[in-house]
C-alpha cells in the first residue's frame, strides 16, 4: 500500500495517539511506515500535525505539499491551515467543533462555520461533530479513536477494522479499552453511512 | 530480535544499547530528551543511566566512564553543548579509551530553541568527528558506528541529529534485551589523563594529523553516497537529503550527493563524486557548512566548479528546509517546474492565530499574576528563564522582560539591580533550571550584595521537555526514593536573607509574600510551590453563573487562561480544559465564578 495521511489539530486533542494507531496498524499489515510529530514548545495550545507515510518510497518524514491522500482534522481552522498538504483529489474528515483561540490573540468571532463551508466547496469531505459523537462516552478525549473509526468506515484509510481495533486494544490503557472500542464503532458507522449516502 | 516502531531518538537509544553502552547521561532539552527515556524503557543489564544536573555534569560523568574503557553516551540539545563545551574542548585533546558519543541535537527553525547554531561547526571547532544522520534508520546505525570510530581513533565523537530526525518515526530491527560491554576499568597514567600545556601541544599536532586519516577513512563510509550523473548536482546533509531525495526520485539522472560525516571532510570521496560536475547546489540547514567546505575543497584542488547555496542566496539563511522548499529551491536550480497538486487556497478563510500559551490552570500563571499585582505602580524588572514559564511573556501577563539562556534570569536581575537602584529586580526560575544553573547565580548575587527577589517556580518536574525528574523530586533514573535536595535549605545555606514558600494558587498570600520581600534589603527568595497540572489530574471545575456575569471580561484581560472564552457577551469556561485552580474566580468583581 502507498498512502500519505495527515492528522492535524490543536495541542492536547490527542492527535499523536491517532497517528500511532494508524502507523502501527499499517506496519502490522506489512507496509513500510514513517511518521513525524510536532513536539516541544509548539505543542502548548498551538497547532499540531502528524504526518503518516505508508509505502516504500517515502523518503522524507514530512508529506510533500499536495501529497496527502487523506487529511484527518480535529478542528475546522486547522483543516484549512493544513489543506495545502492535501492532493487535489484527496479526502478530508473534519471535526466541526471549533477550538477557540485564546481570546486576546485575536479571532474572537471564530466559530468554524466558514471553514467547514470552505472545505465542503473545495474537496471530498466528511464532517463529524466530536461533541455529539463523544457524548455517550462522557469525554471528548475519545474523539481521536472515534475519528479513526470514521476514517476506517469510509475506506479511505486503507486499513482493516480488525487491525485497527487490535492496535487500539494493545495501545490504550486497559480501563479505557471498552469505551475506546465503542467510540471506534460509533465513528465507523458514520463513515460507512457517509459512503452509503453517496 | 524484533521490529520496533520508534522515533529517531529511540533509534539512537537502541543503537547505543546494541553497542553495549555502559553509561548514558544527559540533560533534557527538545529535541533530544527521548534518547535517555528510551534507553530506560528497554530491558538492559549493566547500563548506568542518569539525568544529570546539567550538560557539563553529564559530559564529565560520561568522560570518566570513557577513561575507564567503558562505552559512554551523553545527550543534550544544541544549546546544551554550549554549557558542556568546557569539558568537551579539553576532552578532545585528552582523548578517550572506551567509545564516547556526544549526541547534540540541532533544531533548525528553530522550533523549540533559542538559537539556530550548527553542531557541525562545534565539531570542527573541537576537532572531533561528527556523524549527521538523515533518517531514524541511519541514526540507529550511526550511533553504533560512532562508538567504533571513537575507539579506533581514541577520540570523543559527535552524533548530530536534527529535530525532524529525532521526532520522525521508523521501524528498527533490534534485540529485545541488552547487556552492557565488559570494560577494563580506569588505569592510572597522569601523562595521559591530566591535561597540561605540554600534553595539549603534543596532542594538538597528533589530532590534526589524525583528522586527515579520519577524513580518508570516512571517504569509504557507507553513509557518504553519490548517485546519478549530471553536470548540475545537488549535495545535501541530514534530513535535507531526505527532502532532496523525495523531490529527485523522479529524476534519477540528477547527481545527488549525501555527506553523512561532514567533519573531518571525506575529501577523496567528494573529489570523486564531483568528477564531471560543473555546478552544485548545497541543500542544507542552519549554517552553510558543506558549502564552505566545498569552496575550500575547490580552492585547494583548483576545481572548476560553481558552488551555490546559502552564501549565494539560493537557499535561505535561516529556518528549516522541507519537501516544499526542496521542490522550489532544487527545482529552480535545475530548471524543473512542477505544478502544485493542491487545492486552490486563494479564498481560504484566515486561520486564527494560536500562539503557545501556559496551560489552563498552570500554577505559573498564578505566580506571575501575584508578582504583577504586588508590583503594580512600582518600577520593576522581570527577568525570565528557559522553560514553560518563558510563556509568561505573552499578553495579558506580560511578565517576562528578558530571557537569554539557562540560569540567566537570576544573574541578569542582579545586573539590572546594579544599574538601576530605583527599580525592584525580580527573577523567575523553574525548579529544574534552578538546579541546572541557578544556584551559582544566587551565590553571585549574595556575594555581590545585590538587592533582588529570586522567584523559584517549583512545579516539581522538568515540564517543558516532558516531565523528567530532577534533584528536587526525590527520584532519579536508577532509584526511587533518593534524597530530595531542598531548594529552600539551599537558598538559606547560601545566605539568602528571607525565603518564603507559598502556594501560588493562594493569591492573597502570594501577593503578600512579594510585597514583604520587596521591603527587605539584600537577596530574598519566594518559592512558588504547586505541581504541574499536566501531572496532577484535577476533578475540580469552575463554572460561570451567566445570570451574574456582567461581561466585563476582567478575567480574560487579566490572566488570559485558555479555558476562558466569550459567548454571547458572557464568559464561558471550557470544562475540558479547566482544572479548577480558581484564579479567575478571585478576579471576578461580581462573584459570578464558582467551583463545582
Amino acid at each position: 500500500m502507498k498512502k500519505d495521511i495527515m492528522i492535524c489539530g490543536v495541542g492536547g486533542q490527542g492527535t499523536v495517539l491517532a497517528s500511532k494507531i494508524i502507523a502501527s496498524s499499517a506496519m502490522n499489515e506489512g507496509s513500510a511506515v514513517h511518521s513525524a510529530e510536532t513536539i516541544g514548545m509548539a505543542q502548548r495550545g498551538g497547532p499540531v500535525t502528524s504526518h503518516v507515510r505508508v509505502g516504500e518510497d517515502a523518503f522524507s518524514p514530512l508529506i510533500p505539499v499536495g501529497g496527502a491522500d487523506l487529511l484527518i482534522a480535529f478542528e475546522p481552522s486547522e483543516a484549512v491551515r493544513n489543506l495545502k498538504y492535501l492532493k487535489k483529489d484527496g479526502f478530508v474528515i473534519v471535526n466541526c467543533v471549533p477550538v477557540k483561540p485564546t481570546s486576546l490573540a485575536g479571532g474572537a468571532d471564530y466559530d468554524g462555520k466558514a471553514e467547514i463551508e470552505f472545505l465542503k466547496s473545495k474537496c471530498g469531505c466528511l464532517v463529524v461533530n466530536s461533541d455529539e459523537l463523544c457524548k455517550p462516552f462522557g469525554s471528548s478525549k475519545f474523539f481521536n479513536v472515534a475519528v479513526l473509526g470514521a476514517a476506517c468506515g469510509t475506506g479511505k484509510l486503507g486499513l482493516s477494522k480488525d487491525t485497527l481495533c487490535g492496535e487500539i486494544v494493545r495501545i490504550v490503557p486497559e480501563r479505557f479499552k471498552e469505551k475506546n472500542l465503542a467510540a471506534f464503532e460509533a465513528g465507523y458507522k458514520i463513515g460507512v453511512n457517509n459512503n452509503a449516502n453517496k | 530480535m524484533s521490529k520496533k516502531y520508534v522515533m529517531g531518538n529511540g533509534a539512537i537509544a537502541l543503537g547505543a544499547l546494541s553497542a553495549g553502552v555502559n553509561l548514558v547521561s544527559g540533560y533534557p532539552g527538545t529535541p533530544s530528551s527521548e534518547i535517555i527515556e528510551t534507553v530506560a524503557k528497554y530491558p538492559h543489564e549493566g547500563t548506568y543511566l542518569e539525568w544529570s544536573v546539567n550538560e557539563k555534569a553529564a559530559m564529565e560523568v560520561a568522560a570518566a566512564a570513557a577513561y575507564s574503557g567503558a562505552r559512554a553516551m551523553v545527550t543534550m540539545k544544541q544549546v546544551g553543548l554550549n554549557v558542556a563545551s568546557d569539558p568537551l574542548m579539553s576532552l578532545a585533546y585528552v582523548g578517550v579509551k572506551g567509545g564516547m558519543v556526544v549526541v547534540s541535537a540541532d533544531d533548525p527553525g528553530p522550533i523549540s530553541s533559542q538559537t539556530e547554531q550548527d553542531t557541525r561547526r562545534f565539531a570542527e571547532f573541537a576537532r572531533i568527528p561528527v556523524f549527521d544522520p538523515s533518517s531514524p534508520e541511519e541514526a540507529f546505525e550511526m550511533a553504533r558506528d560512532a562508538f567504533e570510530y571513537s575507539e579506533k581513533y581514541k577520540t570523543p565523537v559527535i552524533l548530530r541529529p536534527t529535530t525532524r530526525v529525532d521526532h520522525a518515526y521508523a521501524s528498527i530491527e533490534a534485540r529485545d534485551s541488552f547487556k552492557a560491554k565488559e570494560y577494563e576499568g580506569f588505569v592510572k597514567d597522569s601523562k595521559k589523563w591530566v591535561i597540561f600545556p605540554r600534553l595539549s601541544f603534543i596532542n594538538h599536532a597528533m589530532i590534526e594529523k589524525r583528522n586527515i586519516e579520519i577524513g580518508e577513512d570516512f571517504s569509504s563510509y557507507r553513509f557518504n553516497t553519490a548517485a546519478g550523473n549530471s553536470e548540475k548536482a545537488v549535495i545535501a546533509t541530514g534530513v535535507s537529503y531526505a527532502y532532496a531525495r523525495e523531490f529527485l526520485k523522479d529524476y534519477p539522472e540528477i547527481k545527488l550527493i549525501k555527506v553523512g560525516t561532514p567533519y573531518p571532510l571525506p575529501e577523496s570521496f567528494l573529489l570523486k563524486a564531483l568528477e564531471g560536475v560543473k555546478e552544485i547546489l548545497c541543500f542544507e540547514e542552519l549554517s552553510p557548512y558543506i558549502e564552505e567546505s566545498l569552496l575550500k575543497l575547490a580552492g585547494k584542488h583548483h576545481l572548476d566548479i560553481e558552488v551555490r547555496g546559502k552564501l549565494t542566496g539560493d537557499v535561505p539563511a535561516s529556518g528549516e528546509n522541507d519537501t516544499d522548499s526542496a521542490r522550489r529551491i532544487i527545482g529552480r536550480f535545475l530548471k524543473i517546474e512542477e505544478a502544485e497538486n493542491c487545492v486552490n487556497l486563494s479564498d481560504a478563510p484566515e486561520p486564527p492565530p494560536r500562539p503557545p500559551v501556559l496551560c489552563a490552570g498552570c500554577p505559573h500563571r498564578a505566580s506571575f499574576y501575584a508578582v504583577k499585582k504586588a508590583m503594580k505602580g512600582k518600577k520593576a524588572y522581570f527577568c525570565g528563564d528557559i522553560g514553560c514559564y518563558t510563556l509568561g511573556n505573552a499578553m495579558p501577563l506580560d511578565m517576562v522582560d528578558t530571557c537569554l539562556c539557562m540560569g540567566a534570569g537570576i544573574t541578569m536581575a542582579q545586573g539590572f539591580n546594579h544599574m538601576d537602584k530605583e527599580a525592584v529586580a525580580i527573577s523567575f526560575t523553574g525548579d529544574s533550571t534552578f538546579f541546572a544553573s541557578g544556584i551559582t547565580g544566587v551565590v553571585n548575587a549574595v556575594y555581590n550584595a545585590a538587592d533582588m527577589i529570586v522567584c523559584v517556580l517549583d512545579n516539581s518536574t522538568t515540564a517543558m521537555t516532558g516531565h523528567q525528574p530532577h534533584p528536587g523530586t526525590g527520584r532519579n533514573l536508577m532509584a526511587t526514593p533518593v534524597e530530595k535536595i531542598s531548594i529552600e535549605k539551599t537558598l538559606l545555606a547560601i545566605g539568602v536573607k528571607k525565603v518564603i514558600t507559598v502556594d501560588p494558587l493562594d493569591l492573597d498570600a502570594s501577593v503578600e509574600a512579594v510585597k514583604k520581600c520587596a521591603e527587605i534589603k539584600g537577596v530574598k527568595a519566594i518559592i512558588f510551590k504547586s505541581p504541574c497540572v499536566a501531572l496532577v489530574k484535577s476533578d475540580k471545575k469552575m463554572k460561570v453563573d451567566s445570570g451574574k456575569c456582567i461581561g466585563c471580561m476582567r478575567c480574560i484581560k487579566e490572566i488570559g487562561c485558555p479555558a476562558l472564552s466569550v459567548s454571547g457577551g458572557k464568559i464561558v469556561i471550557d470544562e475540558n480544559l479547566c482544572t479548577g485552580c480558581g484564579l479567575c474566580s478571585k478576579l471576578c468583581p461580581v462573584g459570578s465564578i464558582g467551583g463545582v
